[in-house]
């Protein structure tokens, strides 16, 4: 009888890895809990510096959070084509996914430039400090997405991957769509609601 | 170590990895450092945790006899402020976070598979990375004393005094980064725990049959997959404020300093049943097995278990009582507070009801776990009394506060620890303890603890102060209550405390150097991991056992007798183990060993380090981190079928370097 330890379904019946980047994604909420709850608490204390709506230029930012949602859309796109064993289009879509990612993050880049030109500095104010600590813990996890989903295009292609393609496909797929939740709380709660 | 293990006979077969992920090959080593280096063996590791623990016991030890000394008689002169502050800063950082933490981490990492009938954990790997980024984290965390002075701003790091101007030293930077290295510990061991509970029990084990150990390290797995990354967020802004110029904390900008403490505490409460419930765990274990009874009211143990899991969430403003929350906030954290008392409540009767009308086997283990219900009560009930929010202004920040959280963490947790350490040293190293030491050990370590926290109890409700690093004759007042006595008394119990523990040491050695072996399951005991060989093969169970009840291995021991409604014994453990042993199943691939989780985790002090001091050293550690990474991902956790030998074929051990 053989008996492999690992990679195996077991008492849930979803797999091990699955299974735990569920977890940690459960864990990355409290994450972004936690900084979402300390730039809400000073998003207003600006002491001289440049107050949110002065700054914030909405239909800009708007453009690259619909950016954003539209590679969740190709994420899917990518997960599907994986699912039907199709290296070629899921190299595509993952391509096109961290395409549409580094995008948001250089529009990110962007608009901190243009934030640190009108004046808001990382140290100007609790504003400040909050609102670059937020949105850049965003914009890295965004970054470390891009760097997943590169990398996989370059394992597909050489297509030595350890497990199930598929299922690392989806996995990572977990991640991005999450990545993007948080942005659409952080839009809504930093751009949207006035202070 | 190897990668392919027939059941029998014992020998090891080797394996020739054939493949490169990245730029290194797989290591092969079995015998020698590379094989503890390298292992993802959950028990290997498990035994990595509890021996850095030990270590940092013995340090964090150190530096409390050195604050007993210190405080022993008027105008100490031992320490100087400054140094002071940061003894008693690291003294609890490190009994807290490197001690009393990852000795849970072992047991659980130890126990937990071998409870639940598996061969291994989820992520193998994994648990190796999280065990060196907790030494790494820990020794970087300590680097500090030798580079211009350790954090001085007690645990819980209240801000604005965690700032520049309070903390010029680097102590503080050192304690941000290291905990946080130390905490990728707890989240890759939850992520890893959790996922073994939920997916790798053996066939029959419902959750409800899960020993109860096992049960307890699952509740504590969850806390800490949410407490870490709220303490993981403050540290980030303590660190932001200190490097790179944020404000967060700074009251001249308008910030508000009691967003540090709530999310400290909102981490800092779960944290103390992150310290606890492991323990209880482990006494839930040795009082059933030293009474001879089954756990009196298993599933209320488990759901209060659960219940101190999620109530534990909602009280952490009890340690703002005096911080000006309001009066709504500290009546309803008042409330929730007592509620708590509760389910710990719960728990203290169960144990009690186990032993009562049992066969009691007063072993060390026993003694230990009798210990924990006798002084965590003791501790519990002054935690009622801080609860009630009037006294506790009159009691917040004395020593009173001291007597509580040692009664608590030292009566409870680390009673606790001792228990499990007499009860299963048999199972990992196939000696028993001596009992003769072991009684030394415990009645010193009971007094010592007694005669010193005891005595804080007066103290702190007299008006002392805790962090004071001096007291004077002038102040100390006259008669029974007079501080003078009391504080020498405490240290006078500090040293017989040592003394305790000097002698478990002495007792480890005496048993190593002893050549008898243990009896393969010398207390009778209950659960599946005293079904496997002392110490357990790598692959733990030669067959995968089939569940049918709690408390498996007693069932498989005894039968009832129709007649007298006894349980009578109908087989031992010795003939159990034999059985398996015939019919094991052959061809077991075990997950291989792997440079990368060491090599990750070296990763993140050279990057921390760089954060200190110069940008350039950061980067170095960003290339090692991404580096390792990468060969992690392209490397599958178990090797080849292609490089394992064939396990019918009698061809030699394939050689290698
Ligand atoms: C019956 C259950 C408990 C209750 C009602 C309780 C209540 C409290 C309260 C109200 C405080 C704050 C006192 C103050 O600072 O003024 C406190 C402090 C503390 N408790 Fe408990 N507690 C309980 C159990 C525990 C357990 C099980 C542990 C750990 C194993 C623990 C560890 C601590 C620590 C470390 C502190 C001090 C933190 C500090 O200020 O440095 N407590 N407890
Ligand atoms: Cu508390």
């Amino acid at each position: 009888m053989t008996d492999v330890a690992h990679g195996h379904v077991g008492g849930t019946g979803i797999s091990n890895v699955k299974l735990g980047m569920w977890a940690f994604l459960g864990s990355e909420c409290l994450l972004f809990g936690g900084l979402i709850s300390t730039y809400m608490l000073y998003r207003g204390r600006v002491t001289g510096g440049p107050r949110p709506s002065q700054i914030f230029d909405i239909p800009f930012t708007s453009v690259s959070s619909f950016v954003l949602l539209m590679s969740s859309l190709t994420m899917v796109l990518a997960v599907s084509a994986a699912h039907k064993d199709d290296d070629r289009k899921t190299n595509l879509w993952l391509t096109v996914t961290a395409l549409l990612g580094t995008t948001f993050v250089g529009g990110q880049v962007y608009e901190f430039t243009a934030f640190y030109k009108e004046g808001l500095g990382f140290s100007t104010s609790l504003f400040g400090s909050s609102f670059y600590t937020l949105t850049g813990f965003h914009g890295v996890h965004v970054t470390v997405g891009i760097i997943m989903l590169m990398s996989l295009v370059g394992i597909l292609t050489r297509s030595s991957m350890p497990g199930k393609k598929a299922e690392v496909v989806e996995i990572v797929g977990l991640y991005w769509h999450f990545v993007d939740i948080v942005w659409i709380i952080i839009f809504t709660l930093v751009y949207l609601i006035p202070v | 170590m190897a990668i392919i293990e027939r059941p029998t006979p014992a020998a090891p077969v080797v394996v020739t990895p054939t493949e490169t992920y990245g730029l290194l090959k797989r290591p092969v080593s079995s015998t020698g450092w590379r094989s503890w280096v390298f292992t993802i063996d959950h028990k290997k590791l498990g035994i990595m945790y509890a021996v850095t623990a030990m270590f940092f016991f013995i340090v964090g030890g150190i530096e409390a006899l050195l604050i007993r000394l210190q405080l022993a008689a008027p105008n100490g002169k031992v320490l100087n402020a400054d140094l002071y502050n940061q003894m008693f800063t690291m003294h609890a950082t490190t009994m807290v976070f490197l001690f009393i933490m990852p000795m849970a981490a072992g047991f659980a990492n130890y126990f937990l598979p071998l409870q639940i009938g598996a061969r291994d954990v989820a992520f193998p790997r994994l648990n190796a990375f999280g065990f060196w980024s907790l030494l790494f984290g820990g020794i970087f965390l300590n680097l500090a004393w030798f580079l211009g002075g350790a954090a001085d701003g007690g645990w819980f790091m209240y801000a604005p005094n965690s700032g520049p101007v309070f903390s010029p030293s680097n102590g503080v930077n050192f304690w941000a980064l290291g905990l946080q290295i130390a905490g990728i510990a707890s989240l890759t061991s939850a992520i890893n725990l959790i996922i073994t509970v939920l997916n790798m029990r053996a066939p029959g084990m419902s959750l409800m049959k899960m020993p109860i150990f096992t049960w307890m390290i699952t509740v504590v797995q969850f806390l800490l997959l949410f407490a870490v990354p709220v303490i993981t967020v403050a540290l980030f802004l303590l660190m932001f404020q200190r490097n790179f110029g944020a404000r967060f904390f700074d009251v001249a900008a308008g910030a508000d300093p009691l967003l540090w403490q709530h999310l400290f505490w909102i981490f800092g409460h779960p944290e103390v049943y992150i310290l606890i419930l492991p323990s209880f765990g482990i006494i839930s274990e040795v009082l059933p097995v030293f009474s001879r009874k089954p756990l009196f009211g298993y599933p209320f143990v488990v759901f209060s278990g659960a219940a101190i899991g999620f109530v534990g969430w909602g009280v952490w403003a009890h340690h703002m009582f005096a911080s000006g929350l309001g009066p709504v906030s500290v009546a309803v954290f008042s409330v929730a507070t007592m509620a708590i008392a509760v389910p710990t409540g719960v728990k203290i009767i169960n144990w009690t009801l186990t032993m009562w009308g049992g066969k009691l086997w007063f072993t060390t283990a026993m003694k230990f776990a009798i210990g924990l219900i006798v002084l965590f009560t003791v501790g519990g009930l002054s935690g009622v009394t801080h609860s009630i929010a009037p006294s506790d202004t009159q009691q917040t920040d004395t020593y009173y506060i001291v007597a509580h959280f040692h009664y608590v963490l030292f009566g409870g947790s680390v009673l606790g620890i001792f228990a499990g350490f007499y009860y299963w040293w048999p199972k990992v190293f196939g000696k028993m303890l001596s009992e003769k030491l072991g009684s030394w050990n415990f009645w010193l370590m009971i007094i010592g603890l007694n005669l010193t926290f005891g005595p804080m109890h007066i103290l702190g409700l007299q008006g002392q102060p805790r962090r004071m690093y001096q007291w004077t004759e002038a102040r100390a007042g006259e008669g029974f209550f007079n501080l003078a006595f009391w504080n020498s008394v405490a240290s006078i119990g500090s040293f017989i405390l040592a003394i305790g523990i000097l002698i478990f040491l002495i007792n480890v050695w005496v048993t190593s150097r002893n050549p008898q072996r243990a009896p393969l399951d010398p207390w009778d005991a209950r659960s599946l991991e005293w079904m496997t060989s002392n110490p357990p093969k790598e692959h733990n169970f030669d067959v995968i056992p089939t569940v049918h009840h709690l408390d498996e291995f007693f069932h498989r021991k005894y039968e009832e007798d129709e007649a007298t409604h006894t349980m009578k014994q109908i087989t031992t453990a010795e003939d159990l183990i034999a059985e398996q042993e015939r019919n094991a199943d052959r061809h077991i691939h075990m997950p291989s060993p792997s440079y990368w989780p060491i090599v990750l985790a070296f990763g993140l002090p050279v990057i921390a380090f760089g954060l200190i001091y110069s940008y350039l050293i950061a980067v170095v550690g960003g290339v090692i981190v991404l580096f390792a990474a990468f060969g992690w991902a392209l490397e599958s956790s178990t090797a080849p079928e292609s490089d394992f030998e064939n396990p019918n074929s009698s061809a030699e051990l394939v050689k290698h370097d």
